[in-house]
């Protein structure tokens, strides 16, 4: 574990390393590559990094603890990567991964529409700005360089500067998130929730649950022909849902980490020689309540974690300042307190990445004020 | 709060859209409708018309007669495949033209000022259903809704029956324009030739008048009456799509009497006399059965059952069925009943939507003004129901039964996902809810969509939410 109070000393070091020559390629605009995955529904980061070296953790999370599909990969005292990640596993063990725990945006509610919003504005409240600050950096960079991998712009990339979309055709069919919804919502129904019934057992049948899920692989594949490409985007966006695990989180979870890693693994293999000029944030809008709720699952939190993968990034680590899982240490008695902030970890891959002033981009992206870049978190 | 507001919206209407006020006075915001309609919008105007795809059919016609003459000299394999080649085309080009009509269809449900107006478009044009099934009827379709049923669309029956029946569309999907009488001058001169081609009678069309259009099933006409039907209707025909010339030229698409085709004489049906010569015979006919009784209580079932419930309510269908009687088929009228009729609004979303009025409200919910490709158009596909393709003249059925059914729920939600994620963060579903839902949104629905898991999913729980799948 790296105290995140490390890494912010070493800024004086990093910042001047960034005027040597042998920094000049990877600071080269047009060169680098920045890739934001939205994780929406408040990704479960207890769960995902897990920290089987705090001595509350396995009290809290009960029979979450252990995940059954796998051994967790130990990632050094504290942390342990659950089974699902993988590729991501691979990558933090060729140092090409990290992971940023107990990471926050400013927002301390626990609305997923208005945390989101936060998150992709890069506000310090929700609906206060009108664009994304992806789209704010994209402002920044000397070309047109932003994409979304979807039907649509995300709020994060959303804003003055152009930027282009690009989905499949054939959209993923519904994910098993909302189909578990729309049952909720017909149960009382005496048409709709025997109609439902069916319907569901059907799929089950045919075997759509494997084969009709979404592909997020296809996504990370698809995302990395564009920016592979000499003349093509260098910022894109790709979303993937169903992360609001209130009940039976242990399957899927599995399942949705899953689709991170695979989506991780396609980037990688897409990109080529590209990777090494690569930095992928994957991120959602606040974590899970430390403890297990009644129904296998947990309830929206605040502190989680992000995901930082990419050939360019200085991995083998969790960056953090770890704040415990005691009851007097858990925020609001209930969540796991943030001592990282988001933001901070948007400015420092991205000013890092693109060559940027970190003062000048910190205005820019952040204009909520009082943000200070991470920095170290890339190879120089 | 009062469900009148959602009621005229969405029974009514094609569903609220998004940003739009609910209407403060209902009933008038209904009856006003018939000022506010536009017959022709631009949107329409500008999608291809019937004398455009009968010159196009004609050229095809000419195309495979040279195509499979080309193939007589050498091998004949050459000239089929040609023909194979010029059939190909047209399919094409039709499909096209299909898809042009059916995205101004969806257009002007979404942006119309008088939706009300719009659904008994849609209404009246799966009355007189013609399916873009047959080479023929691919690019015709729609010309039917957009130039025999929006120009009577307010006025009498009997002038919407007779666009309807004279419709290039209509007299070529039933079969009636090569309908030859067997006692007319060119019926007697083909049954000389012994090698002629054969021509004769079809009944077709004049069946579905009567079980379809009309009387309606099991109303006691006859198979007598058909067939005199039928005879009367001989020579109604259309210029350029008729493969012989065996009659007068006429433009293309245009509606043309053949008078050389008429079976000649005296006809009866339902035991009245009509001594009439040539053309007026059958337009007398029609005249007569777009007011006869079973006809008025025919319509006023369907009006009934669209309207108020799948059992339709007796007594609305008594009041419509007199309306049509003592005002002679005036269909403001019988719109007048609709929206006055208590069955209507004292029960609140008793009717599930088909696959199309689900579609045009979540559109119309989520803001949308056009249908830009043809993705929506395949979507409708997906869902079952294709635009104007009911597959029979019978058209789609208008009962939940019909519609409500396991996959067509999941593939309303695969829907619903894919037009929440084009839109994304763009529209609040909390806020939404209430807007396109006025006092039937319930307190579970509000909740689901409140705590979805991102602006995208409360939005696609919207578009299924039970309240949504009804109107």
């Amino acid at each position: 574990m790296i105290d995140r109070r490390t890494l912010l000393g070493r800024a004086a070091l990093t910042g001047a390393a960034l005027l040597t020559p042998g920094l000049a390629f990877a600071a080269a605009p047009g060169q680098r590559r920045f890739v934001f995955i939205i994780l929406r529904g408040a990704m479960d980061g207890l769960a995902a990094v897990m920290p089987v070296g705090d001595p509350a953790y396995a009290g809290l999370r009960g029979a979450l603890a252990d995940p059954q599909q796998g051994t967790p990969v130990k990632l050094d005292a504290t942390f342990a990567l659950h089974p699902a990640l993988a590729s991501t596993a691979a990558m933090y063990a060729a140092q090409e991964a990290l992971f940023v725990h107990a990471v926050a945006s400013p927002y301390r509610e626990r609305s997923h529409f208005d945390a989101q919003n936060v998150l992709e504005t890069g506000g310090t409240a929700a609906y206060a700005l009108q664009d994304g600050w992806l789209n704010r950096l994209v402002a920044m960079l000397p070309r047109d360089p932003g994409m979304a991998i979807a039907a649509t712009v995300p709020m994060a990339l959303r804003g003055k500067a152009a930027v282009s979309s690009y989905a499949p055709s054939a959209l993923p069919q519904a994910n098993d998130d909302l189909l578990a919804r729309v049952g909720a919502l017909y149960a009382t129904d005496a048409q709709l929730h025997p109609l439902w019934s069916e319907a569901m057992d059907a799929r089950l049948l045919a075997g759509a649950d494997g084969a009709g899920r979404a592909n997020p692989a296809a996504l990370g594949k698809l995302a990395a022909t564009f920016l592979a490409k000499p003349d093509g985007p260098r910022i894109a966006t790709i979303e993937i849902g169903g992360w609001d695990t209130h009940a039976g989180q242990a399957g899927r979870l599995n399942g949705q980490l899953k689709q991170l890693d695979a989506t991780l693994a396609a980037l990688k293999a897409g990109l080529g020689p590209a990777w090494a000029e690569t930095v992928v944030l994957a991120a959602t809008e606040f974590g899970r309540t430390a403890a297990v709720n009644g129904t296998g699952g947990t309830d929206h939190g605040t502190g989680g974690v992000a995901v930082v993968a990419g050939g360019a990034v200085k991995g083998g680590r969790v960056v953090a300042d770890w704040p415990g899982l005691g009851p007097s240490q858990l925020y609001e008695n209930r969540d796991l307190r943030p001592t990282a902030d988001m933001r901070a970890l948007m400015l420092g891959l991205t000013a890092e990445s693109f060559g940027l002033d970190p003062a000048q981009a910190a205005r820019a992206l952040f204009p909520g004020g009082g943000v200070r870049a991470m920095t170290g978190l890339l190879r120089s | 709060m009062s469900t009148d507001a959602a009621t005229a919206l969405n029974r009514f209407g094609l569903g609220a859209r998004a940003g739009e006020a609910a209407p403060a006075e209902p009933k008038r915001w209904l009856k006003d409708q018939a000022a506010r309609f536009d017959p022709r919008p631009p949107v329409i105007a500008a999608a291809p018309a019937s004398p455009a795809m009968a010159a196009q059919f004609r050229a095809y016609l000419t195309e495979l007669r040279d195509a499979k003459a080309g193939g007589m000299g050498d091998a004949p394999a050459d000239g089929k495949a040609a023909a194979m080649m010029v059939r190909k085309d047209l399919r094409v080009l039709f499909r096209d033209s299909y898809g042009a009509q059916a995205r101004a269809r969806i257009a002007a449900a979404l942006t119309t000022p008088a939706p009300f107006a719009e659904r008994l478009t849609h209404f009246w044009a799966n009355h007189f259903a013609v399916s873009a099934d047959k080479l023929q009827s691919i690019g015709l379709a729609g010309t039917l809704e957009f130039e025999a049923v929006r120009p009577h669309l307010f006025g009498r029956f009997a002038d919407l029956l007779l666009a309807v029946e004279t419709h290039p569309a209509m007299l070529l999907y039933l079969d009636q324009a090569q309908s030859i009488g067997p006692d007319s001058f060119v019926g007697q001169r083909a049954a000389l030739r012994s090698r002629a081609k054969k021509v004769g009678l079809n009944e077709n069309l004049a069946r579905e008048i009567l079980e379809l259009h009309t009387l309606g099933v099991g109303s006691g006409y006859a198979q007598a009456d058909v067939q005199e039907l039928a005879r009367a209707l001989t020579g109604w025909s259309v210029g350029g799509f008729v493969r012989r010339p065996l009659g007068e030229e006429a433009p293309d698409g245009a509606f043309v009497f053949q008078a050389g085709w008429h079976q000649p004489g005296i006809r009866t049906l339902l035991g009245r006399s009509y001594p009439q010569d040539g053309e007026a015979q059958a337009r007398a006919m029609l005249a007569d059965l777009a007011v006869h009784p079973a006809t008025a209580r025919h319509l006023a079932t369907k009006l009934a059952r669209h309207f108020a419930a799948d059992v339709p309510p007796l007594a609305l269908v008594e009041r419509l069925t007199a309306t049509h009687l003592r005002t002679g088929g005036d269909l403001r009228a019988l719109y007048a009943v609709l929206i006055d009729a208590p069955e209507i609004w004292s029960a609140p979303s008793p009717k599930f939507k088909t696959p199309w009025e689900w579609a045009v409200s979540a559109l119309r919910g989520v803001g949308a003004t056009d249908a830009p490709d043809l993705k929506i158009v395949g979507a409708l596909n997906e869902l079952g129901q294709p635009v104007w393709k009911p597959g029979s003249p019978a058209g789609w059925d208008d009962i939940a039964a019909s519609w409500a059914a396991p996959d067509a729920l999941l593939r309303r939600v695969e829907v619903a996902q894919r037009l929440a994620s084009t839109v994304g963060d763009r529209l609040d579903a909390r806020s939404l809810a209430a807007q396109l839902l006025p006092g039937t949104l319930t307190a579970a629905t509000a909740q689901a969509i409140a705590r979805a898991d991102s602006p995208g999913q409360g939005l696609a729980l919207l578009l299924v939410a039970p309240e949504f799948m009804r109107r």
